[in-house]
This record gives C-alpha cells, sequence and structure tokens, in this order.
C-alpha cells in the first residue's frame, strides 16, 4: 500500500470514528495542537486518557461492589471520568458518564452496575478504535508520508 | 468646842461622869477619824470633785478635832507637862485650820448652790431636744412613706395600676378607713367616682364639678380638711351612728405635654383636676397631723407626673404602632410597584419583538403585493392597508421607544456619518407630501457646517423628520424652511432652558436646527403641552391630521440624550410656527478623549495569534483535562506550568505568571480566594480565569463572588482560548459572556 492510499484510509477512518460518535470536536482540537514542536501530543493524552479511566473503572467496579454503597463516591468518580473523557472527546463515554451519574443521583444500584457495564464497553471500543488509528499514524509516518490535517479536509 | 477644864483633878467627885465623858471623848475622836476616811474614799471613787483642796483642809480640821478630843483622854488623870505641850500644840492648829476652812467655806458653797441650776438647765435643754429629735423622726418617717409610695407609684406605667396602687399604699400607711379617687368625665362638668380603697367597684356615682367644696379644694394646692358630710365624701352609706373620721381632699392635676411651659411650671391655667378623698378611721379620735397632710400632697404631685407619664408612653407606643403599619404598607406597595415594573418591562421585552414580527410582515407582504397587477379597487385598498400598517409601526416603536427612554435604558448608538446627506435625505422625503399639499420646502444648510460628524445617525434622522413632518403636518398652505448652522457661543445663550450650558470645545460642537412652517401656528400657552405625552394641541378639528401625540415627546428625549436642548416658538394661531433644537455631535478623528456618554462598541478588538512566553498556570485535579488543557496553551506559544491541586498552585505561582486558569469542577473556588489572599495589589496578581463545564447563572455568580478575571466554557477551542488570552491581556479582565 503506497503513501497515499494510506492517508486515505486513514482520513476514511477518522471520519467514521466521528460520524459513529466515538469522537467529537474536542479531539480536533487535540489533533490541531499536535505540530511539529509537539509530534506526539495526542497519543500522550490518549495514553493518560486510559490509563486514569482503568484505575477508575476498577475504583468503581470495587465500590459498586461493598454490601452499603457509597454513592458520594462513586459520583465522583464518574464525574473524574466523564471530565477526563470530555478532554480528549471520548463522547461516547461521556455520554455513558452522563447515565452513570444520574443513577448515582437516584441512588440506584442496579441501574449504576449495568452503567459501570456500558461505560467499561464503550472505553474498551474507543481503546481499540484509536490503538488502531494511532497504528495507521506509525505506518503512514514509517512511510515517510505525513499525516493529514483534517482541517484541510474539510471536515 | 468646849473648854475642857480638867488640869486638876480636883473633884474626885463622881467617876461615873468622868468615865462618860471618857467614853464619849473616845467616840467623838473615833468618829473624827473615820470622817475625814470616808471622805478620801469616796471622793478617790468618784471621778469627779472639783474642790479637793477643800476636802484636805476639812480633813485636816477634822482630824485635828479628833486629835484634840484624844488627847483629852489623857488630861482626865494626872498627867505630865509633855501631854499639856502636844494638847496646847493641837488645839492651836486645830484653831489654825478651822477659822481657814470657815473662811473657804464662805467662797464655796455658793458655787454648790450654783451647780444645782445648771443641772435644772440642763435638764430643760434635754427635755428640749427630745422634743425636736421626736418631730424629726416624725419627718424622716413621712419622707419614707412618701419614697416609698412613690416608688410603688412610678414603677409602673399603666394608668390603672398606678392610681390603684396610690390608693392602697395610702391607706396602709397612714392606716386609712377609705381612700377614693374622682375622676372628671368626658364632659368635664362632673366627677365620677373612680376608684376606691374598701369598694371592689365603685358604681357609676357622680357629683357636679361645681360645688363648692369642690372649687376650694381645686384652687389650692395643699390638702384640705372637709366635712365629711359633702357629696364627695359620702362614700359609703351612713349606717347607724358613729362619728365619722375626719377627712381630707387634695387635688391631682391631670397633666398634658402641652401643659408643659418652661416658664409658669407648674403653675396650670386650664387643666382637669382629679379629687382625691381621704378619710380617717371613724371613732378613732384620730386628728390629721401636719406631716400627714404634707404627705398627702406630695403623693398627690407624684401621682400626676405618673400619670402624665404613663399617657405620653401610651401615646408613644400608638404611634410606634401607627408607623410600623404605615412601614409594612410602605413596604407592600414598593413590592408591588417592583413587581408591577417587572411586569413592564417584561411585557416589553416580550411584545417588542412579538409586535414587531407581524407588523414587518404585514409591511413587507403589502409592498410586494402593492407591485403585482391590481384593479384600481384593489389598489386603493393595499395602499390603504399599507398607510395604516406604516403608521401602526410607527406608533409600536414610539411606544417602545418612549418606555425604553424612560427605563434610561437607551444609548446612543454613535457612529461617524454625513451629516449633509442626512438633511438632504430628509428633504427628499418630505418633497413628495409637501408638494401635495402645495407646500414649497427649502433647506439651507450653513457653509462652515461639518460634513463628517460623530453621533446617533439614526436618531438625528427620527428627530428631524419628526419636527419637519409636524411643520408639514400642521400647515395647509405657504412654505418650510429647514436651516441648519453650527451654534455659536453667543447665541447659545439666547433660549428658553435656564439650566442649559452648551460649552463647545474641540471635540465637539453644538448643530442647531430651525425649522419654520407657515402653518396654523399654536397658541402660546399650549406650547409647555406640546412635549408632553399624548396630548394633542388641536383637539377636535384637526383629529385626521393623525399623530399619537408621542412624537415630540420622543424628540425632546432623544435630544436630551444628546445633551441638548428643543423648544418651539410660535406667535399664536395662523402666525406660524418655528421649531428649534440643539444637539451635541462630536468631530470624528479627534474624538478621542469623547465626553459621549456611551463608549464605543464598534472597534474590534486585534486578536493576538501568538503569546510567546507568556507564563500561565493550569490548574486541574483531572490529568487528562490538564494535559489537554496545557497542549492548547502550549500551541499558543504559553510557557505553561501545569499543577493538579490548591495547594501545589499557590506554592508556584508568583508575580511572573500572567494568567492562571483553574477548573472549577468541584470546588476550585478556593485557589481564587486564596490568590487574591496572597497578592493584595491587583498589579501583581495573575488573572484568574475560572474553565468551566456548566454555564448556569450559579457558577457564574460564584465566580463573580470569589474575584474571577473570567470564565471560559468546555469544551475549549484553539481560536476561543486564543481570543479570551487577547481579551484578557489587553483589558485585564474578560468583557462579555463567554
Amino acid at each position: 500500500m503506497d503513501v497515499g492510499q494510506m492517508r486515505r484510509q486513514w482520513v476514511e477512518y477518522t471520519k467514521s470514528l466521528f460520524m459513529e460518535g466515538f469522537l467529537d470536536s474536542q479531539f480536533e482540537q487535540l489533533q490541531q495542537l499536535q505540530d511539529e514542536s509537539n509530534p506526539d501530543f495526542v497519543v500522550e493524552v490518549v495514553s493518560l486518557f486510559f490509563e486514569d479511566s482503568e484505575r477508575l473503572l476498577n475504583d468503581l467496579t470495587r465500590a459498586l461492589d461493598q454490601p452499603s454503597v457509597d454513592f458520594k463516591l462513586v459520583d465522583s468518580y464518574v464525574h473524574q471520568l466523564k471530565g477526563s473523557s470530555s478532554s480528549i472527546g471520548a463522547s461516547r463515554v461521556k455520554n455513558a458518564c452522563i447515565a452513570f451519574r444520574n443513577f448515582c443521583e437516584e441512588q440506584n444500584v442496579e441501574g449504576c452496575r449495568r452503567c459501570l457495564q456500558q461505560v467499561k464497553q464503550e472505553n474498551l471500543l474507543v481503546k481499540n478504535k484509536l490503538e488502531t488509528l494511532f497504528r495507521m499514524e506509525q505506518q503512514i509516518v514509517a512511510a515517510g508520508g505525513s499525516i493529514p490535517n483534517m482541517e484541510q479536509i474539510g471536515f | 468646842m468646849e473648854s475642857c477644864n480638867c488640869i486638876e483633878p480636883q473633884w474626885p467627885a463622881d467617876e461615873l461622869l468622868m468615865k462618860y465623858q471618857y467614853i464619849s471623848d473616845f467616840f467623838i475622836a473615833l468618829a473624827y477619824f473615820s470622817i475625814p476616811l470616808e471622805l478620801i474614799y469616796f471622793v478617790k471613787k468618784s471621778a469627779v470633785f472639783p474642790y479637793r483642796w477643800v476636802l484636805v483642809q476639812f480633813g485636816a480640821f477634822i482630824v485635828l478635832c479628833g486629835a484634840t478630843h484624844l488627847i483629852n483622854l489623857w488630861t482626865f488623870t494626872v498627867h505630865s507637862r509633855t501631854v499639856a505641850v502636844v494638847m496646847t500644840t493641837a488645839k492651836v492648829l486645830t484653831a489654825v485650820v478651822s477659822c481657814a476652812t470657815a473662811l473657804m467655806l464662805v467662797h464655796i458653797i455658793p458655787d454648790l448652790l450654783s451647780v444645782k441650776t445648771r443641772e435644772l438647765f440642763l435638764k430643760n435643754k434635754a427635755a428640749e431636744l427630745d422634743r425636736e429629735m421626736g418631730l424629726i423622726r416624725t419627718q424622716e418617717e413621712t419622707g419614707r412613706h412618701v419614697r416609698m409610695l412613690t416608688h410603688e407609684i412610678r414603677s409602673t406605667l399603666d394608668r390603672h395600676t398606678i392610681l390603684k396602687t396610690t390608693l392602697v399604699e395610702l391607706g396602709r400607711t397612714l392606716s386609712l378607713e377609705e381612700c377614693a379617687l374622682w375622676m372628671p368625665t368626658r364632659t368635664g362638668l362632673e366627677l365620677q367616682l373612680s376608684y376606691t380603697l374598701r369598694q371592689q367597684n365603685p358604681v357609676g356615682y357622680t357629683v357636679p364639678i361645681h360645688l363648692p367644696v369642690i372649687n376650694q379644694v381645686f384652687t389650692s394646692n395643699h390638702a384640705i380638711k372637709i366635712s365629711p358630710n359633702s357629696p364627695i365624701a359620702r362614700l359609703r352609706p351612713i349606717a347607724g351612728k358613729y362619728m365619722p373620721g375626719e377627712v381630707v381632699a387634695v387635688r391631682v392635676p391631670l397633666l398634658h405635654i402641652s401643659n408643659f411651659q418652661i416658664n409658669d411650671w407648674p403653675e396650670l391655667s386650664t387643666k382637669r383636676y382629679a379629687l382625691m378623698v381621704l378619710m380617717l378611721p371613724s371613732d378613732s379620735a384620730r386628728q390629721w397631723h401636719v406631716h400627714e397632710l404634707e404627705l398627702v400632697e406630695v403623693v398627690a404631685d407624684q401621682v400626676a407626673v405618673a400619670l402624665s407619664h404613663a399617657a405620653i408612653l401610651e401615646e408613644s407606643m400608638r404611634a410606634r404602632d401607627l408607623l410600623m403599619e404605615q412601614n409594612v404598607a410602605l413596604d407592600l406597595a414598593r413590592r408591588e410597584a417592583e413587581t408591577a415594573i417587572r411586569a413592564r418591562n417584561d411585557f416589553l421585552a416580550v411584545m417588542n419583538h412579538e409586535m414587531r414580527t407581524p407588523m414587518h410582515a404585514i409591511i413587507a407582504l403589502s409592498s410586494l403585493l402593492q407591485e403585482t397587477d391590481l384593479t384600481p379597487e384593489q389598489r386603493l385598498m393595499v395602499e390603504t392597508i399599507l398607510k395604516s400598517s406604516n403608521l401602526l409601526a410607527t406608533l409600536i416603536n414610539d411606544v417602545l421607544d418612549l418606555s425604553r427612554l424612560e427605563d434610561g435604558s437607551l444609548q446612543l448608538d454613535l457612529g461617524t456619518f454625513n451629516l449633509h446627506s442626512v438633511f438632504r435625505e430628509v428633504h427628499n422625503l418630505i418633497k413628495p407630501v409637501a408638494s401635495v399639499k402645495k407646500l414649497l420646502v427649502t433647506l439651507n444648510l450653513a457653509p462652515d457646517l461639518p460634513v463628517y460628524v460623530v453621533g446617533d445617525e439614526k436618531r438625528l434622522l427620527q428627530i428631524l423628520l419628526n419636527v419637519v413632518g409636524n411643520a408639514v403636518k400642521f400647515s395647509k398652505e405657504g412654505s418650510i424652511s429647514m436651516s441648519a448652522f453650527v451654534a455659536k457661543v453667543e447665541s447659545l445663550r439666547d433660549f428658553r432652558s435656564p439650566d442649559f450650558f452648551p460649552m463647545p470645545s474641540d471635540y465637539h460642537f453644538y448643530l442647531r436646527v430651525q425649522v419654520k412652517d407657515s402653518g396654523s401656528g399654536i397658541n402660546p400657552q399650549e406650547i409647555p403641552k406640546l412635549f408632553t405625552k399624548f396630548t394633542q394641541t388641536q383637539p377636535l378639528a384637526t383629529r385626521n391630521s393623525g399623530g399619537s401625540g408621542l412624537g415630540l415627546a420622543i424628540c425632546k428625549r432623544f435630544v436630551h440624550l444628546m445633551e441638548g436642548h428643543i423648544w418651539i416658538e410660535s406667535e399664536g394661531l395662523g402666525k406660524g410656527c418655528t421649531a428649534n433644537f440643539i444637539v451635541k455631535l462630536g468631530f470624528p478623528e479627534r474624538s478621542n478623549e469623547s465626553k459621549l456618554p456611551f463608549a464605543p462598541k464598534g472597534q474590534a478588538n486585534h486578536v493576538q495569534t501568538n503569546f510567546p512566553g507568556l507564563k500561565v498556570i493550569v490548574m486541574d485535579e483531572n490529568g487528562v483535562s490538564r494535559t489537554a488543557t496545557k497542549g492548547l496553551l502550549v500551541h499558543l506559544g504559553c510557557d505553561v506550568t501545569p499543577v493538579s491541586s490548591t495547594d501545589e498552585c499557590l506554592r508556584v505561582v508568583s508575580q511572573e505568571h500572567r494568567v492562571v486558569f483553574m477548573d472549577v469542577g468541584a470546588d476550585g473556588y478556593e485557589l481564587a480566594v486564596r490568590l487574591h489572599e496572597k497578592f493584595a495589589k491587583r498589579h501583581e496578581r495573575p488573572l484568574i480565569v475560572a474553565v468551566t463545564g456548566s454555564t448556569d447563572k450559579v457558577t457564574k455568580e460564584n465566580c463573580i463572588r470569589v474575584g474571577m478575571d473570567g470564565v471560559i466554557v468546555k469544551p475549549v477551542s484553539v481560536d476561543k482560548m486564543r481570543s479570551v488570552l487577547s481579551e484578557l491581556l489587553e483589558h485585564r479582565v474578560l468583557l462579555g459572556p463567554m
């Protein structure tokens, strides 16, 4: 596959991520911040996010497994996760978090557990997608090309 | 002392006689010796005896007498010459002393006698002092009673309690049989029995006020003894024969506040009195003592004062209650007014948009309709519709404008425009209408009138149109002339308003416009009413001239907003009318230091694209969003220090950091407060900007409360951050919502 094809593939894939709602404009903003002085900005931020979310999800699982659930604590974790996911533009994760918070307010344990599953799932999905995206980017760069600028494409 | 001739015991006679003499002499001697001893003993015992010397003399005299008699004992028998010598010596001494004593006694006995007199005198004095002491004690006792009574009376501010207490205490102090108070009735013609001591509920027993006994009591401020048979003293039915006790009556002044005049206190001229009647127990033979009368008088005065205090207090309580009620009512009225104003403002805000939209639709569509093919009748109808709707639109605009003007919320839209073209436009607009009425309209612009000026073009146009429109409206024939020129300083003095002092300067000038018409004129008396809303000057005949009377009122307000003045002159009906106004306009370019009220909003802020080396701090607990924000700022060239907690931020922050971005997700306000504490002076403090995901009012209020310099709403784009930083650095504060 030549560079041009790889680039086109990358563009298509990125578009699909946006269409399917996995990412939103915030992610785009992050991409814009990446330049020669800061070539791995997006990867750094995303990796940070996944570390963070892993930790938070574990904490949430533990908290919801307690016999008497501390909803305040759970809510605080979810709030953090919501903040992180919206910072990188992982909109489906963010939406799941919003729903999660509602159940926390209602103090509905079953609902919370269901939401947790949902969040975990979304997190996993977006993680896979982004990993694929980054692999593509690495391939492009290795082949000597440059990653297309989403703005220029007029997205 | 009998001389003893017993030198020779010649007579051997009666040995019995001799024996008796012997014994008597012995006893005499004994007595003579013991008497001084007794005297000495008792004098020593008593502390005061002024005549010691006399005592000594007397003592010596007696002793010597005793000695003589003693020695006599030896002379009964044969005795030697020694004894005779001793005897003689003793006798001589005795003689001397006794003579001396006799002489001394002459002096002493009168003295002793006078002692007795003095003693009597002192006794009398003591008796007198005792009497006076008794009097003083009585007075003091009276004083104590008065004080106690006064204390009881003054310890309450309730009128009834005061009077009741008075009677009770008086009754107790003076041991009265009956004590009663007569109060004047409302009419003032009778005295009514109000309070008694013994009887529980005095029946409404009245006596007329002009009885002689009552007059007598009222005219004196002393307690006066009255007859027990007078009507005021007959408080109980006379039961059987008993000797009624003495009765005393005293007046009690009922003071009003108005009675207190400094000069003749306590002389009161026309006032009301109550009457207090006190009765001593019957069959007691007690009499009224002077001190008791004094007590009664003092008490009566005190009661008067206490009553007046009670009255004053009642008044002031009533006044206070009234004030409170009024306060509540006023508060309610104010709140209602505020609600009404708010409701009106809300209404206006809504109607502003709601009314204009359909209006514009009607006008637009009618105009479009005009362009299509229509029969003449249809065209006429459409024209009428258009005219009416234009009128209505103008009316709506006027009403809304006026309300906004009155609120003070209207502000001029300043900009640079071509003044000459405004006048030309007005001329063009008005020419067709005027020519229909066959009126000639001339425009005269002074040569020194600036072409480009700074001001509110739209509103100036509105004023001109209104004024000229009125001129056209109210002229049936003739001509209308419009002239505009720069108002000169001298000529600025000559016009009607006393509080308008225009001061032209290098930055602005005053435009003067005069519109003369030769129309129907205005009655000079009506001129003041012209500028008030909704009044029409010519009621019936010219109703069809249209206009709701708002136009001039609005013009006046606009002119005032432009710091000017508008007035109309007319010589009378049928003599035409001249409308004048002066407004302040600015010169372009030179109006940097413009004194015009509203700061121009038009200038676009020059947005910086990059902020090289700008030191900022990003505080966010969430690592991911912290990194994202940091990346954003780094992209814009800033030197970013990321921190994850308030404490860390405070440790790191210094005067070099220009901005602190803080995520207020959970509770970032504390950092703002601490930053304010840390950097007291504003220019040392970094600007504080809150980064938040919520746009609600609470967040905004909290941000204002802790003194943030700005708020950014997430998600933050590069452009948004760029413009935020630009504005922050330029104005040191973020204006407007982000």
